[in-house]
């Protein structure tokens, strides 16, 4: 378990070389002709054949009747007619799904940074010689398992009634007023929330990574009399790169497609200053906007296409590297 | 997208639990009298607070008289213990209804997702020579690129066209959700299966679903259990998809009704903690039975999204 990220990235890409299956194929899968090629038993196809066309049906055929309709002038019913890239040029200069990309982004980053530094920091902790360790990482890691939906609603009522209480008690002015009423703090309510909620699962990634790396590491430094703050920034941090890229990439493509919590606290209020793109998007079905909102939900596909491309360049790249 | 996932996994104890053994014997060689490092453990103490409040904020409130609990001191005890808020929260969401649903749901999507993918990872591995084997396996991977977000229009039209606007929609788009990360976790696990094994059962005889049924899938039960704890999670917890695809009010699941507490009987406080207390239980029960699995698969799976 000491095989650092790359290595396994290498395994992922490359898989399992075409010999070796081959070899594989011959041995268990079936007869070989003189080709080379084996006969396939045919019962192989029937495991793969009905999840195949299920993931069909249920995921890239509404995709495809989206970004087709997102083509139209179609409201969601009835009649329609292609209106070419219209829509998307629309969508380019309306100032509700610009306001819903620029707080959607800033939320998502902001919450990356959060949630990196807290999970690494309790990582570091859980790692390091203390007691009641597998206890604090089991309590740690609960937030992961409630519903979004469901904390949300607890912590708003922290929010807007807890707070409010005390700061009435107090008599601290700024607490009185509920966060989630003033259109310039709300959203950090839901950093708050979606931090404690998604801080768990990028913990557990970066405990793997600090306890994949070598002992002697540490013990050479010792020698050399590296104090701590060296130590993590010279040491632990360059080791556990390939995990921090990891969960950065991974919680930004998470964040950006916020909507339980948001719903939970906010509902996209006060006004629409915490509308996330999957809000907006969602606002299709119900507001008769369809097409236009598939327009949106397209240009969202490529910007979280292109963010998956980018995430196989770095891994691929750390692969190389190493 | 597949660092973590496609780590060959032949021992069944993950990385975090795996791994704890070098490392202890690691600490206790560098420093053989290194004490326990006291201040570190009292922030994590602290940190662990943040955590519990909330729970025991959900517990407390849900135990107060209404009374009590409009006053909005999330803090305080229950005094006295009042148990109406739970009958109360029961029937405001018809409870028994919502909970026979997601669990219908859950345990579809558990059960759906595990033998799918079991069987499709099966079939990838052993026949990856094959292009359409090959290829099936990078379409069936797609949706960890594909958000929920992006296809969730026609996804609503269609599932309304076809008579599946209901739980059981729900639970296929669940299970097809759960697909990529699963059999992610399935042919890494999968690849590390010494082959002697195979022509063992096949040299007496076995044919390709004896094989599988007899030999392959009872040697996948770890990864397994973390697939179905994945599934059972993602499904029971989900929001989004049964708010936008199950048309009748009268067949959501649970976290769907809690939304009639931030509208109606919005200031029954210990009524709606109640009900927010039932919906989360299992998942936390389920969960301290589990932890390893849980633990397991953020990590070798870390990928999902």
């Amino acid at each position: 378990m000491s095989t650092p990220i790359a290595p396994a990235t290498a395994k992922a890409g490359s898989l399992v070389s075409n010999a070796e299956r081959g070899q594989v194929g011959h041995l268990v899968g079936g007869r070989s002709t003189k080709r080379g090629h084996r006969r396939i038993d045919p019962i192989y196809y029937l495991f793969l054949l009905p999840t195949l066309l299920l993931f069909t049906l249920a995921i890239t055929l509404p995709a495809l009747i989206g970004i087709f309709y997102s083509f139209t002038n179609f409201i969601g019913f009835g009649e329609w007619q292609f209106i070419g890239i219209t829509n998307y040029i629309a969508a380019f200069s309306d100032p509700a799904i610009l306001a819903s990309y620029g707080f959607t982004f800033g939320f998502a980053i902001v919450t990356v940074v959060f949630v990196n530094v807290i999970a690494f920091l309790l990582a570091v902790g859980l790692v390091s010689r203390i007691r009641l360790k597998s206890a604090l990482r089991a309590v740690f890691v609960i937030p992961m398992v409630i519903s979004g939906i469901v904390i949300a609603y607890v912590f708003n009522f922290l929010f807007s009634n807890s707070l409010p209480a005390a700061g009435a008690s107090t008599g601290i002015p700024w607490l009185q007023e509920s966060v989630l009423a003033n259109p310039n703090l709300a959203w950090l309510a839901i950093v708050v929330v979606t931090t404690w909620q998604s801080v768990p699962s990028v913990m557990l990634i970066y405990i793997a990574g600090l306890l994949s790396i070598p002992g002697e590491v540490y013990e050479a430094a010792d020698l050399d009399g590296v104090n701590a703050w060296s130590r993590l920034r010279s040491i632990t941090l360059p080791l556990v790169a390939g995990y921090v890229v990891i969960n950065v990439i991974l919680g930004f493509k998470n964040y950006i497609n916020a909507y339980d919590v948001i719903v939970g606290l906010t509902n996209g209020g006060p006004g629409t200053s915490t509308r996330s793109v999957a809000m907006t998007i969602f606002t299709g079905f119900t507001g008769g906007d369809y097409a236009y909102q598939m327009a949106n939900a397209t240009i969202f596909f490529i910007i979280a296409i292109l963010i998956s491309l980018l995430q196989l360049r770095i891994t691929r790249g750390r692969a190389a590297i190493s | 997208m597949t660092q973590i996932a496609a780590k060959p996994l032949p021992d069944s104890a993950g990385p975090a639990l795996a791994v704890a053994t070098p490392t202890t014997i690691r600490r206790r060689g560098r420093v053989g009298r290194e004490k326990t490092n006291w201040t570190t453990m009292v922030i994590l103490c602290l940190c662990a607070l943040t955590v519990l409040l909330p729970l025991y904020v959900t517990v407390s409130m849900s135990l107060k008289s209404t009374a009590q609990a409009v006053d909005g001191n999330a803090f305080s005890l229950p005094s006295p213990i009042d148990f109406s808020g739970f009958t109360t929260a029961w029937e405001l969401t018809n409870f028994p209804v919502a909970f026979v649903i997601t669990a219908l749901v859950t345990a579809g999507t558990v059960i759906g997702t595990v033998l799918l993918a079991a069987l499709a990872s099966y079939a990838i591995v052993r026949n990856w020579e094959h292009r359409l084997f090959r290829w099936s396996f990078f379409y069936l991977l797609a949706t960890l690129f594909i958000p929920f977000t992006v296809i969730a229009l026609p996804q609503i039209q269609l599932t309304g066209l076809v008579g599946l606007a209901n739980p059981l929609g729900v639970t296929i788009l669940h299970i097809m959700f759960q697909l990529s990360f699963s059999i992610l976790l399935f042919t890494a696990f999968l690849r590390s299966i010494p082959l002697e094994l195979e022509e063992s059962a096949r040299i007496d005889g076995a044919t390709t679903w004896q094989t599988f049924r007899q030999l392959i899938f009872p040697l996948l039960a770890p990864m397994s259990a973390t697939v179905a704890i994945f599934a059972f999670l993602a499904s029971w917890n989900d929001f989004m998809m049964p708010s936008l695809i199950i048309a009748d009010a009268a067949q959501q699941t649970i976290p769907v009704v809690q939304n009639i507490f931030q509208t109606q009987f919005s200031t029954n406080y210990n009524v709606s903690f109640a009900s927010y207390l039932m919906a989360m239980a299992p998942a936390i029960v389920v969960y301290l039975f589990t932890q390893r699995w849980v633990m397991e698969g953020v990590t070798q799976g870390a990928v999902k999204g």
